[in-house]
């Protein structure tokens, strides 16, 4: 059979610049971009959107996304989010950090946004090491796995236990809405998107601060080969990072997105 | 506008009110904390944005956005919280944006005290954070003084897409005096063409301080550093008192410079050939005026209230060709012009010493006087 016309059923979303990324092979950065980009399409805030981007492997999402982007200092992206959406309050503004900036670094600035209750939206990639320099035990390296500063495997008696953020943040009253999904199969990234929109769509409401943690792959600094890098998510990340609704404030809960 | 009887603190806020402010983020820390108390009623009644942030570096760091939108921003704080905020600092710089900091200074190293002290000249003058930049600063000697540098404070932010941080003492900041505060400016309702405020009908805007490339970081050194040369050429302040026929003069900033004007003008009752020199702009410095002093003076004494940090730069001016001395008062102690006074007669009395260095030699005397 020929087919005589052809219709575009998969392109890329307005919201990301036609830019190949510095991301490793095999990395889910590139599908966490993508799913915020295409929640950013289909709210129609492309315009009205101002990104900031973190210090590590992220810290050049600014070239990939195509809207108005600012970059912080390691950590600080909370904060400098706050001073944008508090003199623009009809601008939604999110953040997009990985663990070693937000849960090491910067748990100051993002445990007093969440309880000022800042209408924010933040992306939190846990990959478990410090991705950019080079695969450092980070706050989410779990328990006896190996890292470049942890040859031995974590030790919890002397490095202490993984942080789980998104718990720690829902005790926050300001807190509208937090969640974490994982990107290692497709009907997760499906459930991930679904929740960054209602992260976004909770910022649009004004029911206060939003967090999704992505549960991503770092091939490269595990060591392993992209596919052993998803299942290895499923199978190490899942059990001490669990999926889970941690806060869903009962406006977004009733929502039918 | 008539005078009224103003704090220091209260009177910066009020008149970063009437430059424009549109958002205040800061931290409470004596002795500036008035400014943060006042603003946390005055900004949200006029509908403007005021959040007390979680630390100074939270503070910072929230200025740094607002000031992306193109807003005019402003945060305060004192010496140890001001050393928190170095890092967000030189981002700003490194991202060339405008934003206005005051600094009520207290004693250190250390958490210090909260008395008033001079000792962040360095920090401040000379960087603090990492990277070249160039901040420009403003050292009032009083209140009315600091109302009208807080006001310029904007402008010169604006002019130069620089930081500009007012640099005074916590003696400034507490004290009440008369002063007349400016008319209310209109808020800014059009924005700059840099300013990130959604990419409505437009392309994207970005603001980073990052450039991987070395050639492309050297190219943005160069160009900080040529706007730098600008702001040298246009906006040296100071103040000078009978420096017409002084034989010798008296150089100190902010509240050391007016204690020794007391001195000075009592030098002057006494039929001595003294005046002073007073910088307004700590940066850019005023090298020409000074180097000019020193060419046709006898000696010069730097006053400061910490232990010799302008010195450094009145000597690089001096250049050799007058005996420079010092007398400084650290650790949040403000000196009676009695004291100036005796140095005045001492740099007189005193035979020309060609060798060593005034700090040390300051040093010496202070150690045998206590």
């Amino acid at each position: 059979m020929v087919m005589d016309t052809e219709t575009t059923v998969y392109h890329r979303p307005a919201s990301l610049t036609d830019l190949g990324t510095h991301y490793c092979p095999g990395c889910t950065h590139g599908v966490a971009h993508r799913l915020v980009a295409e929640v950013i399409d289909e709210m129609g805030l492309r315009e009205t959107t101002i990104g900031v981007a973190s210090v590590g492997c992220s810290v050049f999402a600014y070239n990939y996304f195509d809207f108005d982007f600012v970059q912080a200092p390691h950590g600080r992206a909370p904060a400098m989010a706050t001073g944008i959406k508090r003199v623009l309050p009809d601008r939604i503004v999110f953040t997009y950090q990985g663990d070693g900036d937000l849960a090491s670094i910067g748990m100051g600035e993002i445990v007093a946004a969440a309880g000022r209750g800042e209408n924010i939206t933040v992306i939190f990639i846990n990959n478990a090491n410090y991705g950019m320099t080079g695969g450092q035990m980070a706050p989410t390296t779990l328990p006896g796995m190996k890292t470049t500063s942890s040859p031995n495997g974590r030790d919890v008696e002397s490095q202490g236990y993984p942080i789980r953020t998104a718990e720690l943040l829902a005790t926050q009253e300001g807190a509208g809405y937090i969640v974490r999904r994982s990107l290692h199969d497709p009907k997760n990234i499906r459930l991930a998107k679904k929740a960054i929109r209602l992260a976004f769509e909770t910022q649009v409401r004004g029911l206060g601060f939003s967090l999704v943690e992505l549960l991503s792959s770092c091939p490269t600094n595990w060591g392993m080969d992209p596919v052993d890098a998803l299942k290895w998510i499923e199978q190490n990340m899942i059990p001490y990072f669990p999926i889970n609704d941690c806060k869903v404030h009962p406006v977004i809960a009733s929502l039918r997105i | 506008m008539a005078k009224e009887l103003l704090k220091g603190n209260i009177a910066i806020a009020e008149a970063a009110v009437r430059a424009g402010l549109q958002a205040y983020f800061g931290y409470p820390i004596t002795p500036q904390t008035e400014l943060l108390e006042y603003l946390s009623k005055r900004m949200p009644e006029l509908g403007r944005t005021f959040v007390q942030a979680e630390s100074e570096l939270g503070a910072i760091n929230m200025v740094y956005g607002a000031a992306c939108t193109g807003v005019r921003v402003m945060s305060s704080s004192s010496s140890p919280g001001i050393s928190l905020m170095m890092e967000g600092l030189s981002y700003i710089a490194g991202t060339e944006l405008p934003v206005v900091l005051i600094d009520v200074m207290r004693g250190g190293p250390g958490l210090g005290n909260i008395a008033p002290s001079q000792q962040d000249y360095n920090q401040i003058v000379h960087g603090g954070g990492h990277g070249d930049y160039y901040p420009i600063v403003l050292a009032p000697a009083n209140i009315q003084e600091a109302i009208d540098l807080t006001v310029l404070a904007f402008d010169l932010a604006e002019k130069y897409r620089s930081i500009v941080i007012v640099l005074l003492d916590g003696s400034l900041g507490q004290m009440m005096e008369p002063a007349e505060l400016p008319p209310m400016q209109p808020l800014r309702t059009e924005y700059p063409d840099w300013a990130t405020r959604g990419a409505v009908g437009r392309e994207r805007r970005i603001h980073t301080s990052i450039y991987l490339n070395p050639a492309e970081q050297e190219k943005t050194n160069l160009r900080i550093l040529q706007r730098w040369q600008e702001v040298k050429k246009n906006e040296v302040r100071h103040k000078a008192y009978f420096l017409e026929d002084a034989e010798y003069v008296v150089i100190g900033f902010g509240t050391a410079g007016r204690v020794a004007l007391s001195a000075v003008r009592a030098a002057r009752a006494e039929g001595i050939k003294v005046g002073l020199l007073r910088p307004v702009t700590l940066a850019p410095f005023p090298v020409q005026p000074i180097e000019a002093l020193a060419g046709s003076s006898k000696g010069v004494l730097v006053v400061e209230m910490n232990s010799g940090q302008m010195l450094d730069d009145v000597l690089a001016c001096a250049k050799g060709r007058t005996p420079v001395h010092f007398y400084g008062r650290p650790g949040g102690i403000i000196p009676l012009p009695d004291e100036i006074l005796a140095e005045i007669h001492r740099m007189i009395a005193e035979p020309i010493r060609l060798n060593g260095h005034p700090r040390d030699q300051w040093l010496e005397r202070m150690v045998q006087h206590t």
